[in-house]
């Protein structure tokens, strides 16, 4: 192992679902106790904390989570970035390891979401008694639902829908049945939030929300969290042959905004900054797609599952619904994809999404996944993507 | 006829309802809302260009379930108006996937979004089929 390679020492997901019992601190420390122990480290060893909480954001989640399982007067570094915030948490350990300011560095994730329903989209209040315009584009009234839609499901669906008008092939029952997929994957994973299968009548008979996305072509909102220890390459050659063993090389460690492209400004474009993050990944690793043993991508909803087939280079440009409909991404075809059940039945706890895709990976690459192992999974890429908007995209290797 | 008022500053009103762009005069980035610069290439000055009254559905959705107090269905939809992409509600047409289709031929419309306390209306807009477009 090369002195300036990254490894994830550590790592540990709690169960994602419903945890009325456990406050955000109790998530976290959990995941964190967790993925120091995996790690056979403790709190003391770590040089600096990424700490990823979205919807309590002003609340320094790190210091919170100090001031439970150790002060250590470390730096903690308190980041928000929309569904994108634990790639961003990891990014800051793997940042001030590389920068060789520490030699061990702690991210989490960790957010409580049961219960939320629409997470944008503004609720319609009462005119004024006069039109007064506000805000950038000078609004009288709000405009959510009158200039088109803010809510999530309803962006995404165009999303899905501009992918089928650009290059044909999409409809109703192709989204239904990529949430098919996922929810059938989900029956395997204990920690998923939703573990029930589904048939495709199901699906496209549940509650519409933004054709084409009904219900459980939805990403469930839920509790949860996830941490991860990182290690420099130097360090690491001091640990135990057991750590070593291990340990999983973090051969890539991306994160991107949006370019400006005509349009992103009206629809977000999800495409180009997710395309730009896995292009630098791969040079960054060495690889291609097709060394690919399976992909955990942001499936936020199952429109959206679909455009990252072809901006992850999955596929080729323009051929994601011809890849799908090949069977390549359930866990049993050349590049399984959310075998994890994804984000529509795993769950979505905002901030430790971006650190729980990279587990599923983890575990996976060490052979530890039980029952729904990908046999001989050797490297993985993990994608989230956050509207605003932010993409990481990680790449994992096994220890040779 | 009562006073009238755009729902957003970049409805023009009139005799031919329009909307406006802010584009940029260094590289030609059209953008509605207030601008502190051009998010494309950097530069700061910016002129008003008509958006045409015509195009296409690039994209679209129709929601079901929104925040309290927002009429569902609607169709929400992204409008290609000659080469410049529109964030509108494609209107007076049935919500549904029979009658809203990608590509199909839109043109600009305006509605009533509700009359204030002073008698003012404030108008909004969206996209209609063009009759015998499809």
């Amino acid at each position: 192992m090369a002195s300036d390679d990254l490894w994830i020492l550590g790592i540990h997901m709690t169960k994602f679902g419903k945890h009325p019992d456990q406050d955000l601190v109790d998530l976290a420390s959990e995941a964190v106790t967790g993925a120091l122990a995996d790690g056979g480290v403790t709190m003391a060893d770590m040089g600096v904390i990424g700490a990823g909480n979205l919807m309590a954001a002003n609340a320094g989640i790190g210091q919170q989570l100090q001031k439970q399982l150790g002060q250590t007067g470390i730096p903690v570094y308190n980041v928000a970035n929309a569904c994108a915030t634990g790639a961003t948490a990891l990014r800051v350990a793997a940042m001030a390891v590389k920068a060789g300011e520490t030699d061990m560095g702690l991210a989490f994730g960790v957010e409580k979401l049961s219960g939320a329903g629409l997470l944008a989209g503004g609720s319609r209040k009462e005119a004024s008694p006069t039109w007064e315009p506000s805000g950038r584009y000078g609004a009288v009234a709000p405009v959510d639902g009158r200039i088109g839609t803010e809510i999530m499901p309803g962006v995404f669906a165009q999303i899905g829908m501009e992918y089928g008008h650009r290059y044909g092939g999409t409809s109703f029952e192709l989204f239904a049945r990529i949430s098919e997929k996922n929810h059938a994957h989900s029956t395997l994973n204990p920690l998923a939030a939703y573990s029930k299968r589904f048939t495709l009548e199901e699906i496209m008979g549940d509650l519409m929300i933004a054709y084409p996305n009904t219900r459980p072509m939805c990403s469930a909102n839920c509790d949860g969290a996830a941490a991860a220890v990182v290690v420099s390459g130097a360090k690491l050659r001091t640990l135990s042959g057991e750590q070593q063993r291990r340990a999983l090389k973090l051969s890539a460690s991306v994160l991107t905004t949006d370019p400006w492209e005509e349009s992103c400004q009206v629809l977000p474009d999800v495409n180009t900054l997710t395309r730009n993050a896995a292009t630098q990944a791969y040079e960054q690793a060495g690889i291609g797609p097709s060394d690919l043993d399976l992909v955990e991508l942001h499936d936020c909803f199952a429109t959206a599952e679909l455009v990252h087939y072809d901006n992850l280079m999955l596929c080729e440009q323009g051929g994601a619904v011809d890849f799908f409909n090949s069977g390549a991404t359930w866990r049993d075809g050349s590049m399984p994809v959310n075998v994890s059940g994804g984000l529509e039945s795993k769950g979505h706890p905002i901030a430790a999404t971006g650190i729980a895709n990279i587990w599923e990976v983890a575990t996976h690459l060490r052979g530890e996944a039980g029952p729904r192992q990908i046999e001989g999974a050797r490297v993985g890429l993990a994608h989230v993507i956050g509207l605003g908007s932010a993409c990481g995209v990680h790449i994992l290797e096994k220890a040779a | 006829m009562a006073e009238q008022i755009p729902l957003v500053d970049y409805l023009r009103l009139g005799d031919e309802p329009h909307l406006v762009a802010h584009q940029c005069t260094s590289c030609g980035a059209r953008f509605f809302d207030r601008r502190n610069g051009c998010a494309s290439c950097g530069k700061d000055t910016f002129e008003v260009v008509d958006v045409p009254t015509t195009g296409e559905v690039k994209a679209f959705t129709i929601v079901s379930f929104a925040a309290p107090g927002v009429p569902v269905p609607y169709v929400a939809a992204v409008v290609d108006c000659g080469g410049t992409s529109v964030r509108a509600n494609v209107i007076n047409v049935e919500p549904d996937p029979e009658h809203v289709t990608l590509g199909m031929p839109v043109r600009l419309a305006t509605e009533l979004v509700g009359t204030d306390e002073q008698g003012t209306e404030a108008i909004g807009f969206g996209f209609e089929p063009v009759p015998g477009g499809a």
